[in-house]
């Protein structure tokens, strides 16, 4: 299945655009993808956290991926 | 609750009269606004980037849970801005109203706080010399 991924923040400058298009297993989880980000975009390893979000809400580790929800990869936050 | 995500210049006086409460002896607001230092650097202005419909999603959840700890919440209004900001501009305002004014300190801070933390926005600090996305890196 392909997956969507929205960029905001520093790591949108990391990736280098606004969002990603990624190949993804079916079943993917929340953990499996973001252990893909960081091997395949090393500087974001390097951020002091990093989540996914799916639907507007943050995925535990074990959430379950599906082509037509609405992914985000959540940076460390720093609004206020 | 009202809660709101701008790029304009937020209109203070209209965030603490959304919090007006006829039941309420206190309406507490904290105004967020954007200061010319950070960690010894002269900082020219910020920039905030925010992800709205998760942005709003969570604000609005901080509400709920700002409602269940302090069940005697009123009313609360939350307005966020983003896009560019200069020195002295206002950034965030949340008020709340309680019948009486501990609540209303104690909730206010926490929802202030727990904004910070989940609330997907992000703040770049300009300089004079570079940027920096803050709090990104340990």
């Amino acid at each position: 299945m392909t997956i969507t991924v929205a960029l905001f923040g520093i790591a949108r400058e990391i990736v280098g655009q606004p969002s990603i298009a990624l190949d993804a297993p079916a079943g993917q989880s929340a953990a499996g993808l973001l252990a893909e980000l960081r091997s395949a975009y090393p500087g974001l390893a390097g951020l002091r956290s990093l989540a996914v979000a799916v639907n507007s809400e943050y995925a535990a580790d074990d959430v379950v991926l599906h082509e037509r929800d609405e992914i985000a990869l959540i940076p460390p936050v720093s609004g206020g | 609750m009202q809660i709101d995500l701008t790029d304009q210049p937020i209109d203070v006086a209209a965030v603490l009269q959304a919090a007006e409460s006829a039941e309420a002896g206190a309406v507490n607001a904290f105004i967020g606004t954007v200061r010319n230092r950070s960690e010894g650097r002269r900082v020219v202005r910020l920039h905030y980037e925010a992800y709205p419909p998760m942005a709003l999603r969570q604000l609005a959840r901080v509400a709920e849970m700002a409602q269940e700890k302090w069940p005697m919440l009123r009313k609360i209004a939350i307005t966020h801005r983003h896009g560019t900001l200069e020195i002295g501009d206002v950034a965030v305002v949340v008020a709340v109203s309680t019948p009486h004014r501990a609540d209303s300190f104690a909730a206010c801070e926490y929802i202030i706080d727990t904004l910070k933390e989940v609330v997907p926005i992000w703040k770049k600090e300009e300089y004079e010399d570079g940027t920096v996305w803050v709090a990104a890196h340990p």
